[in-house]
């Protein structure tokens, strides 16, 4: 397991000097859609989580063929070096990697600390419209290899590492939502049986910049991950668990790391599935 | 959805009944800090959601009835404030020194 750090991670001094870079496209992805019309970075586009990267109808992805539509348009080619960066932590941010990485662009890489790190150390941002001249954009075939499905959540209790990195509230029961959302939800409170709760947060420092190599491989140690088995993680909807697959597939550099975006809302919603409360 | 609501906005339609808002609003010197990021804190000091206030320095959670922590973290300081909160809506202010 060797750290890919530098190629997936990009710190804010990087960014400002390749604001002018051609061949590096900065996109935002935040789960406030608007915070980008308010002030961004120079030359970044947008991307709505929301209306551009789910299927309007299905609770799924785009299809291959909108997803190539949507980069085309938005300029971004097959060989672009794309940054991307948010709010809350890069949680959406990370979401969108991962995205990109079943859909199969090349090069992806976070912006460290999203946002937050780059308001908070009082870098510019800009309200100036963005074009990109458009591309002609190929997707591959969805990599499954790193998206779980329910039957396979099911599957994987007691044998694989099942990581829940919502808060320990939401891990119990208590809470059935991220505390900033009203908590009138349909599912059950609870978690899938045999998982582990190490929430995201344990994987940031307070700017939202992520934690050293050494810091992260001893907060999984210490909660029971077992390098010998495959992972899955998840949360409520699936894009707090693609910061931690992130962490451990791109950062750590393990090998079978599953993000399962059906997450708790899905599974706590199913008939009959085992749910176990408390922490 | 996962995104926050606008942290701005009024109550209407939030069930008070079986809702526990935390709200309130960041100050220095009296006078309202806009867009800085506010973080909950269960009991144990774990972190369970983060905001980023409105223009007028407004926040709000919605937690559980029990003991919370909110910490400040803005370009201009750092605050933290911890509270009881009960069932229906809990007022916060929040100065940073």
């Amino acid at each position: 397991m060797t750290s890919k750090r530098a190629d997936v991670l990009v710190d804010a001094d990087w960014a400002q000097e390749h604001l002018e870079d051609p061949k590096v496209v900065f996109v935002e992805v935040d789960e406030d859609v608007s915070a980008y019309d308010g002030g961004h970075i120079a030359g970044a586009v947008k991307l709505d989580w929301k209306t551009e990267l789910q299927d309007q109808v299905v609770r799924d992805f785009v299809p291959k063929e909108d997803f190539e539509a949507l980069l085309s348009a938005k300029g971004i080619g097959n060989d672009d070096t794309v940054v991307l960066y948010g709010g809350n932590n890069n949680w959406f941010a990370a979401y969108a990697y991962w995205y990109f990485k079943v859909y199969g662009h090349d090069d992806v890489r976070l912006l460290d600390g999203g946002r937050k790190k780059w308001e908070l150390d009082g870098r510019p941002l800009s309200s100036d419209s963005v074009s990109r001249d458009a591309t002609t954009y190929t997707a591959q075939e969805q990599d499954t290899t790193i998206r779980a499905f329910r039957d396979e959540a099911l599957a994987s209790i007691d044998t694989l590492n099942l990581v829940d990195v919502r808060s320990p509230d939401e891990f119990s029961g208590k809470l059935l939502a991220p505390a900033h959302l009203p908590q009138e939800q349909s599912q059950r409170g609870g978690h899938i049986p045999s998982a582990i709760n190490v929430p995201w947060s344990k994987a940031a420092n307070d700017d939202g910049t992520f934690k050293s190599d050494d810091e992260l491989k001893t907060l999984y140690a210490d909660a029971g991950l077992d390098d010998g088995r495959d992972t899955i993680a998840y949360c409520r909807i699936g894009e707090r668990s693609s910061h931690t697959w992130f962490v451990l597939r791109e950062l750590l550099g393990h090998e079978n790391v599953k993000n399962y975006d059906g997450s708790w809302t899905e599974y706590g919603s199913l008939v009959g599935v085992p749910i176990a409360k408390g922490a | 959805m996962c995104g926050a609501p606008p942290q701005d906005r009024d109550l209407d339609g939030v069930d008070l009944t079986t809702e526990t808002v935390i709200q309130g609003q960041v100050t220095r010197d009296g006078a309202p800090v806009p867009a800085a990021y506010v973080r909950l804190l269960d009991s144990g000091g774990e972190f369970t959601a983060e905001v980023q206030c409105s223009a007028e320095g407004r926040f709000r959670f919605f937690a559980a009835p029990g003991n919370w922590t909110l910490r400040v973290l803005s370009a201009g300081g750092r605050g933290e404030h911890s509270l009881v909160a009960d069932r229906g809506l809990n007022e916060a202010e929040l100065q940073l020194g």
